[in-house]
Parts: structure tokens; C-alpha cells; sequence
């Protein structure tokens, strides 16, 4: 098995908007080791929200190599890429992005009905513990703070045991506490679990959460 | 897990849940009920033709057996079948229409007693001037009225003489001489049909045939039992055609309300099928919930519909039992939950469509 989970070499994006193109990524090459927490920080418009819905299979390259977990994302058909993100992928937004009509723990189960998942990973009742939403699962999230929407998403992320954990400005609707407290909880994952997270964030102090920053400017990795 | 979030999405929006489902009970409520309609009437009109004691009927051969045409037949027809062989009463009837599908029905009263053996009378007795009317039970029940009362129909006054129990003849039986004056049938006088009471009800058949023989380009003799069993709703070519109108009508509602219904449900919940399809869901299993949840409005939409059946019968029983009589049609729940099913399949494809073609990176921007 490689020590690299994620390798990107000569990753490129272009976007046709009207009769103009637009270069969102301009041959991005980044390597991520497996139990890796690596934060991608970067100004608006730096490319990195598309590097981020291209590692998680959410839109193809246009050209270049992104390989997660030994599988090279470019060769893949659409059907490739959702499955993909059943096995490898476990996402984590902004804006949390729970279905409101079903509870923390019924947004759990769903996610594991949509990988056609049976079992929970042995550790789950702890990683819940850990997160401080055991308690709060028979609650739809309008009855959850954004705090606490933020835990039961990382943990509908995790449930799945993915290769990576994506989290996309996950501190981004949060205060500081509720920041804090969800980057110590990735952290901690990582650092028990072995989990690969990779971050994207504008937020410096966020990115210090990480084991490694890189920055992204302009389509491509400056640092 | 699915199933799941189709029901506890239906139960987030309630409101257009119900009112969906309401529309597609409504529109299972009209079939069943246009159904059931048909039904009773046509069964109805058979009980009477079975309750006139009559073996044959003799109508003029131009007559189709649902025309309410009236005056179409000498009267002096009857005279000429009472002489025939084995005929042991013949009564001629005059039946012009007064409401909905309600007929005033003149006949000469001793006479069509001996032939149907006599009304059983509820309140009063039988017709005693010219301008006697007698009313079955149903119809007294739903006008609220009482013997010796007076009733305009025909734009002519009658005094209630008698009401009797239903089931023969018709509703409404006036003196037939004064009938034939009201109607312009009197000179010379004029009926629609000739009841034919046998001494043999066993010769039915043969006599039916020495009639059409002799009677030929005149009069057509039919047998009571064929007549009767020409009461369904697939002998009347006109009903079937309304029928078919309805069921277009029902489908098209359905489509259209069940299409709103799940096209808004789809624009409403764009985000929430970007998340779905960022934890991996395929564009089958988005299509496969949004069909789910449009046949779980029509089965809901289904079940609103027969209860509705059930309460517009109860309605129509309690209310207008002598207007109208609807019968309850189990045969048609299928039907009609496979017509409200293919409408809100229809109706659910081009959003279920639209959903599952969804880009997943702009669903989970969308605001």
C-alpha cells in the first residue's frame, strides 16, 4: 500500500463560462501521506473549492492525474466517481449540510444505506462520544446549534470509515468556540483514528490545526 | 432508510402533501363515483323494468332500450296484443321525462295493477281523479311530501293520492289519458312502450319471436330478462364515452397536480439532492425517491378517493335517494388507483428526471 493517499500531478481545471475560460486550476501537484492532516489555505477564487470537489469526486479534472487511495479519479465515469465517494470520500461543509427532514442519527444512517453500508465502525460509540452528539441524536437539525450540526456531520463523514475526510471551511458559520472545539475534535480524530483529513480553509488560525499547510493562489500550490 | 426519508419528506411539507393528495382522492372520487352513478341508475331502471310484472315489452322499432323519447306508438296497439294468443294482459305506458332522469309515467291503473299484481301503498291509496299522482317512497322521502299534498309537475298541479314502495314501474305514475293531453299525445292518443303479461311466462321466448314477426317494421318485442340484462354501463355508448372523458380528465388532473407538487418539491429541495448525491447518491436513487414519494401521494390520494366514494353515496342516499342512486364499485378501486398511479408517474418523471441530471456542485451552492 503507498504511503500517499492522495498524489496530484499536473491537476488542471478549466471552466467554460459563456465563450470564456476559466483556468480554476492551473497544474496543481500535491502529494497527502495516509494519516495525514493537511490544511489548503488560500485567498477567494485561489482554486481551492475546485481542487476540493475534484478530490472528492464531485467533478472531473480536466486534465492532469488525481489519484486518491491508489485510484486515478481522471479514468472514471460519473457512476465511478459516486461510487467512489460511497467507499473513499467523507465530506464535511460549511454550511453543514444535513437534510433537515430527518434526524443527526437518521442522517448518519443514511449515509451508510446510500454505500449500501451495513455495519458501524467498531469505534463509532466513541468517535460519537468523542464528538459530543450521542446524546443528540433522535434531533432534527433545527433543533441542533451550529455547533453541534457541524459534530454529527464529521460524524455522517466518518461512519462510512472513508479513506479521506474532506472538510471544506468547516469552522466557516461557527464562533470561536464552536471552532475550536470542532478543530480540536478533528485533530484528536486524527491523531486516534489515523484518519487522512485534508482542510480547505481561509482562516490562518484554522489551518494552524493541521499537520501541514500548503497554499494555494491563482489555480496552483505557491507554498 | 429510503422509505424513510420519502415519508419524512412528505411529512415536512404536510401541507402540500395533503393538498396534493387531496386532489388526486378528488380525482379517483369522480371516477368511482361516475362509476357507481351509472351503476345505480342502470340498476335501478332494471329493478323497475323486473318490478313491472311484465314479460315483454314492446317498444316502436326505431326505440333504442335507454331512449326517453316519448309518444312514439298508437295506442291502439294494445287492443290488437291483448287479442293475441297467450297474452294475458297488455298495457300500453306513456313515459315523458321531468327531472334529471326522473319520468312521469302514465298508465291506465286497473289494468296495469292486474298486470303487475298492485303497488303496496306506504301512506294513501291509488289514483281516484285525472289528476291523481302517485310517488314512490324514495321520492316522497326526498321532497318532503305528503298525501293529499299538491305537486307541480309538467307545469300542472297533481294531488298526491298514494306513496308506494319502489321498484316498479317508475317513481312518478299519473292517469295516462290525463298525461297523454299534458303531453300532446291525446289525439289520437299515443304511448311509449306496450308491457305484455303472458298466461306462460315459459313461452316468453317464443312469444318474443311470433311478435317480431308479426310486428315487423312496426313494433320490436324484447324479452324483460334481455331487457334488463342490456343495463350495463357498456350498452350505453354515450355513458362509455363520458366515462373515457373522465378517466382522460382524471389522468391529466393527476399528472398536472402531482408535476406541480414534485417540480417544487425538486426546485425546494435542490440543496438537499446535491447532499445526496455528495454522499453517493447514484441519479437512479434520487429518481428512485421522488417516484417513491409520487406513488405514496397517489396511494394516499387513492384511499381519500374511496372514502370520498363512500361519503358522496352516503350524501346522495341521505339527500337525493329518488334523483340519483350510486352503488359502491370495489371492482373500480384498482382501476381507478392505476389511473391516479400512471398520472402521478407521469407527473413525477420530468422532475425526477430533472433531479437526478442535477449537477452535485451546484446543488450544494444553491441558496
Amino acid at each position: 500500500m503507498s504511503d500517499s493517499i492522495i498524489i496530484t500531478r499536473g491537476l488542471t481545471k478549466t471552466f467554460h463560462v459563456g465563450e470564456v475560460d476559466v483556468h480554476a486550476l492551473r497544474g496543481v501537484n500535491l502529494e497527502v501521506r495516509r494519516g495525514e492532516f493537511l490544511s489548503v489555505i488560500g485567498p477567494s477564487g485561489s482554486g481551492k473549492s475546485t481542487l476540493f470537489h475534484i478530490l472528492g469526486g464531485l467533478a472531473p479534472p480536466t486534465s492532469g492525474e488525481a489519484i486518491i487511495d491508489g485510484v486515478n479519479i481522471r479514468a472514471l465515469t460519473e457512476n465511478q466517481r459516486t461510487e467512489l465517494r460511497q467507499r473513499k470520500i467523507g465530506f464535511v461543509f460549511q454550511k453543514y449540510n444535513l437534510l433537515p427532514t430527518l434526524t443527526a442519527g437518521d442522517n448518519i444512517a443514511l449515509a451508510q444505506a446510500l454505500a449500501h453500508v451495513n455495519s458501524r465502525p467498531a469505534d463509532f460509540d466513541q468517535i460519537l462520544e468523542l464528538l459530543g452528539v450521542k446524546r443528540r441524536l433522535h434531533h432534527k437539525p433545527s433543533a441542533l446549534s451550529g455547533g453541534e450540526q457541524q459534530r454529527v456531520a464529521i460524524a455522517r463523514a466518518l461512519v462510512n470509515q472513508p479513506a479521506i475526510l474532506l472538510a471544506d471551511e468547516p469552522t466557516g458559520n461557527l464562533d470561536t468556540q464552536n471552532s475550536n472545539a470542532v478543530l480540536d475534535i478533528l485533530r484528536d480524530l486524527n491523531k486516534r483514528t489515523g484518519q487522512t483529513i485534508l482542510m480547505i480553509t481561509h482562516n490562518p488560525e484554522a489551518a494552524a490545526f493541521a499537520d501541514r499547510t500548503v497554499t494555494m493562489r491563482d489555480g496552483v500550490i505557491i507554498d | 432508510m429510503i422509505n424513510k426519508l420519502v415519508i419524512e419528506n412528505l411529512k415536512h411539507r404536510w401541507v402540500r402533501t395533503l393538498l396534493a393528495a387531496l386532489v388526486v382522492g378528488v380525482q379517483v372520487m369522480s371516477i368511482l363515483t361516475l362509476i357507481g352513478l351509472s351503476r345505480g341508475l342502470l340498476e335501478e331502471s332494471a329493478q323497475r323494468a323486473r318490478g313491472s310484472g311484465a314479460d315483454i315489452f314492446l317498444k316502436p322499432s326505431t326505440q333504442g332500450s335507454f331512449s326517453f323519447s316519448s309518444g312514439q306508438l298508437n295506442e291502439a296497439f294494445v287492443p290488437f296484443i291483448q287479442k293475441q294468443p297467450h297474452v294475458k294482459e297488455a298495457v300500453g305506458v306513456l313515459s315523458t321525462p321531468v327531472e334529471l332522469v326522473t319520468t312521469l309515467n302514465g298508465v291506465d291503473f286497473p289494468a296495469f295493477e292486474k298486470l303487475s299484481g298492485g303497488f303496496h301503498f306506504v301512506a294513501g291509496g291509488p289514483p281516484s281523479g285525472p289528476d291523481d299522482l302517485i310517488v314512490d317512497s324514495a321520492y316522497a322521502r326526498q321532497n318532503k311530501l305528503h298525501v293529499g299534498q299538491t305537486v307541480k309537475l309538467l307545469n300542472h298541479n297533481w294531488r298526491l293520492s298514494g306513496v308506494v314502495e319502489g321498484g316498479v314501474l317508475g317513481r312518478l305514475i299519473v292517469p295516462l289519458t290525463t298525461l297523454q293531453r299534458l303531453t300532446g299525445n291525446a289525439s289520437p292518443p299515443r304511448i311509449s312502450e306496450i308491457l305484455v303479461k303472458l298466461d306462460n311466462p315459459a313461452l316468453t321466448d317464443q312469444e318474443v319471436a311470433y311478435f317480431n314477426k308479426l310486428l315487423q317494421g312496426n313494433l320490436q318485442a324484447i324479452s324483460v330478462a334481455d331487457f334488463v340484462a342490456q343495463f350495463s354501463v357498456n350498452n350505453v355508448p354515450a355513458l362509455r364515452a363520458f366515462i373515457g372523458v373522465i378517466t382522460v380528465i382524471a389522468v391529466v388532473v393527476g399528472f398536472l397536480v402531482v408535476f406541480l407538487s414534485m417540480y417544487t418539491a425538486v426546485v425546494e429541495r435542490t440543496r438537499e439532492i446535491g447532499i445526496l448525491k455528495a454522499l453517493g447518491a447514484k441519479p437512479l436513487t434520487i429518481l428512485d425517491i421522488l417516484v417513491r414519494e409520487a406513488v405514496l401521494l397517489a396511494v394516499l390520494g387513492c384511499l381519500l378517493g374511496i372514502a370520498f366514494s363512500f361519503a358522496v353515496r352516503g350524501l346522495v342516499t341521505q339527500f337525493m335517494p329518488a334523483s340519483l342512486a350510486v352503488v359502491n364499485t370495489p371492482d373500480w378501486w384498482p382501476i381507478a388507483a392505476a389511473i391516479a398511479l400512471g398520472g402521478a408517474l407521469l407527473g413525477a418523471a420530468y422532475p425526477g428526471l430533472k433531479a437526478a441530471r442535477q449537477d452535485a456542485i451546484e446543488a450544494l451552492a444553491y441558496e
